[in-house]
């Protein structure tokens, strides 16, 4: 038995080098933590600061061009730093086990999950080959999953993605590893997925003793589940603190930001920087009493008559993605829609953006019904400029064979008036400027920009023609929070100084809570739920409203 | 990184690619030296390739006649020198031909998908169902044996390949999100497909087209070689090989080796320059 006193793993003075075509970088250096049985670590950083490299160096899973420098990695007395090849193979899984951040793709998509299970069980030995059947149900029933005989027999991809993950535990567990390594196991999960999902790993942490590392960029999730943070900066750790410590006492800078952008931590978007943004001089937009859109009716069904290649038989298997929503929203104001995935948000924002037509229902827009035109006919309406939208990736959303400048004035030179060169320069100079996006920066091609960068180039190519409406579509979703608190910050400042007014579709209800005046809740393509955000917020009616509420992490202690 | 954001030349491209990678220096100087010829051989050839000389007849390779000479006394070296430019000539336009009617194709099919789709993939599948090599055989023997009706036909086998490429690039490319961004941005769907979509799909198509000069050569060959299109007594790789192949019995093997040789050193050299065309088209591999 092992005295409590000494930690179960414990890392001293790392160091990871990374052989690159410019000479070795040093990514990681001076990392010292220590883990404890029936603890969660939280290891917390922006993208680069280091905190994935760090935990995947524990188990020796660094790419080809990574090397371990300095320093110690002890798991139970074992220097794992210089394990074999014999002895990697028996910590990996059976004692240090890790989850990904993407369920669906880290099992192979074509076995069964039983199978899966089986195979763990057996490469690590279990003794007895007869009742692995019975063992596997009980690892399934352990992660919660009670519907047994389905999900054993099923592929990967007929689970969802919470279920994947709940898979993906039940290995990590399979043969009584004691440690697990979480990196970013709720990222792109519906809030109340990422709740049970955290739910379970606190539960086995408590009752089973296990140590979990979760590498994770929410402060909020963190705080409501961890019990040390280790925070991670460009390679360093910057501040090390248990829990109450951390958000009581901490005084790093680099702290400080990363809670000051945390948007549970704040009521307006104005508070998540430290210095006050400009935009705070300019007045609220006075909302007048005529809608900008009115939706009536809308109704998405796909797939209704589906002609077969045989003359008489039609199959009918329609899903009905929206099912007759009615909304409207005014000019100057910013509408938050809420609803987990597949709630048919993004079919809404694609038919208001009459890049699809609807199967039923009204939109009018500025007076004008926009459904009677078809979506082929509207990208040459006048209205195509009043109508633009920011997207989600903001990678995938930039042509990567186009430089900034050309994406900038993409939409200038198709639907603006007619300009000449010196003209468009300028305009898209100030573009640039007004969403902070350094001159330098307008000859280059996206993969050469961050990720905040390419959303500002992003929102700049959607306000270039000053539209009327905005769809943001999750704009900050794959960017690091206080990236996000200076991209929510622009939207702000646009929306006050062009009076423009946004649909501003997200799962993070604490962002659409500073960012909103009102809120639609969706669900399984129905709007359930609408009203002023304080109200939707405070007294949720419907049911799956409250449980949205319910799931987001709050951080209950530190209040 | 910071630096560098003027835009780089084709040139300086290609320098730095050849610079960092052994093979593409290879297969770019390769590749130069064949324009190079096909471009300027009828300068500067020794001897004129059509004129014979019955009394220096199949002479071996000697410092006068560095291939040696055939059996009508022709000098072997100018005659696969001057056959350059037919061969690439024939490549080229078979390859532009069907890569542009290909693509064209494929790519509609993807975007629109639908009746177009479906016809027009099962009539490359239809094309694709015959042995290629008859198939071109029995077009030429149809349409007429000559050297234009070669490079149709050649374009016609190879037409399926390109659908098939470009059908799966375009539905790859047609559902990321800078598409919907283009379309909101107020281009046509025609100009969505062929002015953002279609160019993120080339650094696969360039490494197809590549390969494909080497297979159309090889087929121009293959045709001339059994009598079909370029007839004799015009040089060309494919008929060169093919007289000399009645005199391998007798010993005298220089007059399928040089021929033979240069074929294989045209169709290598294309098989290489796909790699180093792709990485020159891919704007992810700038830094």
């Amino acid at each position: 038995m092992q005295k409590s006193n000494t930690p179960l793993l414990s890392i001293n003075n790392l160091a990871i080098d990374f052989e690159t075509r410019s000479g070795t970088v040093r990514a990681v250096k001076d990392v010292s933590f220590t883990l404890n049985k029936g603890e969660i670590l939280a290891l917390v950083g922006e993208s680069g600061s280091g905190k994935s490299v760090t935990a995947y160096s524990i188990l020796n899973l660094l790419d080809k061009n990574g090397s371990l420098a300095e320093g110690e990695i002890i798991y139970h007395g074992m220097p794992l730093h210089k394990a074999d090849q014999q002895m990697l193979n028996d910590v990996r899984g059976r004692e240090i086990a890790m989850i990904f951040q993407n369920p669906m793709s880290t099992l192979n998509p074509i076995r069964k999950v039983g199978e899966h299970l089986s195979d763990m069980l057996r490469t690590h030995g279990y003794p007895s080959w007869s009742n692995i059947e019975a063992e596997t149900e009980k690892l399934l029933h352990q992660v919660e999953i009670f519907d047994v005989q389905r999900v054993k027999n099923a592929y990967p991809f007929e689970l969802s993605g919470g279920m994947c993950q709940r898979v993906m535990i039940a290995l990590a567990l399979a043969c009584r590893s004691r440690v697990l390594i979480a990196d970013e196991p709720t990222t792109g999960l519906d809030v109340t997925t990422q709740k049970s999902i955290m739910d379970l790993i606190n539960n086995l942490v408590k009752e089973e003793g296990l140590a979990v590392i979760l590498i994770t960029h929410d402060l909020s999730l963190a705080s409501q589940y961890c019990d040390k943070f280790v925070v991670m900066e460009k390679g360093q750790i910057v501040e090390q603190n248990t829990r109450d410590k951390f958000f009581r006492e901490s005084s790093h800078p680099y702290t400080k930001k990363l809670l000051l952008a945390t948007p549970a931590r704040s009521q307006s978007v104005a508070e998540l920087t430290a210095q006050a943004p400009t935009y705070l001089e300019l007045a609220e937009p006075i909302i007048p009493e005529q809608p900008l859109i009115t939706v009536t009716g809308l109704r998405k069904v796909y797939g209704e008559t589906k002609a077969t290649w045989l003359p008489f038989k039609k199959t009918s298997n329609p899903f009905i993605a929206v099912a007759g929503s009615d909304f409207s929203i005014f000019p100057g104001e910013c509408v938050g829609l809420v609803g987990g995935s597949g709630s048919g948000k993004s079919t809404t924002t694609r038919m208001l953006t009459r890049l699809e037509d609807p199967s039923a229902g009204q939109i009018i827009f500025d007076g004008i019904d926009i459904t009677e035109i078809s979506s082929h006919a509207f990208i040459r309406h006048p209205l195509r400029k009043e109508i633009q939208m920011v997207f989600q990736d903001p990678t995938g959303s930039l042509n990567p064979r186009h430089c900034v400048f050309d994406l900038i004035a993409e939409p200038l030179l198709r639907l603006g008036p007619k300009i000449n060169k010196q003209d468009l320069q300028l305009k898209v100079h100030t573009l640039a400027n007004q969403v902070g996006l350094p001159l330098d920066f307008i000859n280059r091609l996206p993969h050469q920009l961050s990720g905040g960068q390419k959303a500002r180039v992003g929102i700049a190519r959607a306000v270039a023609l000053a539209p009327k409406l905005l769809i943001l579509d999750e704009p900050t979703s794959a960017l690091d929070v206080s990236v996000q608190a200076t991209v929510l910050q622009l939207l702000e400042k646009l929306r006050r100084e062009l009076g423009l007014s946004y649909l501003f579709v997200s799962h993070d209800l604490h962002v659409v809570k500073m960012l909103s005046q009102r809120i639609l809740v969706m669900k399984e393509g129905e709007i359930v739920e609408q009203g002023r955000t304080a109200e939707v917020m405070n007294h949720p009616v419907h049911d799956y409203t409250k449980s949205l509420m319910e799931a987001i992490p709050i951080e209950t202690e530190y209040a | 990184m910071n630096n560098s954001h003027h835009k780089e030349s084709v040139l300086q491209r290609l320098g730095y690619l050849a610079s960092k990678n052994p093979l593409s220096l290879i297969s770019l100087s390769l590749f130069g030296l064949y324009v190079f010829v096909a471009v300027t051989a009828s300068y500067w050839i020794p001897f004129d390739p059509l004129k014979s000389n019955t009394s220096i007849a199949l002479q071996a390779p000697n410092l006068m006649h560095w291939f040696g000479t055939d059996h009508l006394g022709r000098d072997v070296f100018s005659r696969v020198m001057i056959a350059t430019r037919l061969d690439l000539g024939i490549a080229f336009s078979a390859v532009a031909i069907s890569f542009v009617i290909g693509t064209a194709l494929g790519s509609m099919a993807a975007y629109f998908g639908g009746w177009y789709e479906r016809i027009i993939c099962r009539v490359g599948d239809i094309v694709l169902a015959f042995p290629l090599f008859v198939l071109a055989m029995g077009i030429v023997a149809v349409m007429g044996n000559s050297l234009i009706n070669v490079i149709y036909a050649t374009a016609i086998i190879n037409i399926p390949f390109y659908i098939r490429i470009a059908r799966a690039e375009v539905s790859l490319q047609r559902d990321r999100q800078y598409v919907q961004a283009a379309l909101l941005s107020g281009n046509s769907h025609l100009r969505t497909l062929s002015y953002h979509i279609f160019p993120n799909c080339l650094p696969n198509l360039v490494v197809q087209i590549s390969t494909n000069m080497g297979w159309a050569i090889l087929n121009a060959a293959g045709l001339s070689f059994i009598g079909l299109g370029v007839r004799p007594p015009a040089a060309e790789w494919g008929i060169l090989v093919a007289e000399g192949a009645d005199y391998i019995i007798s010993g005298q093997w220089w007059l399928v080796l040089f021929p033979g040789f240069i074929l294989m050193l045209a169709v290598f050299s294309f098989n290489l320059l796909g790699d180093t065309l792709r990485d020159l088209v891919d704007p992810q591999k700038r830094t």
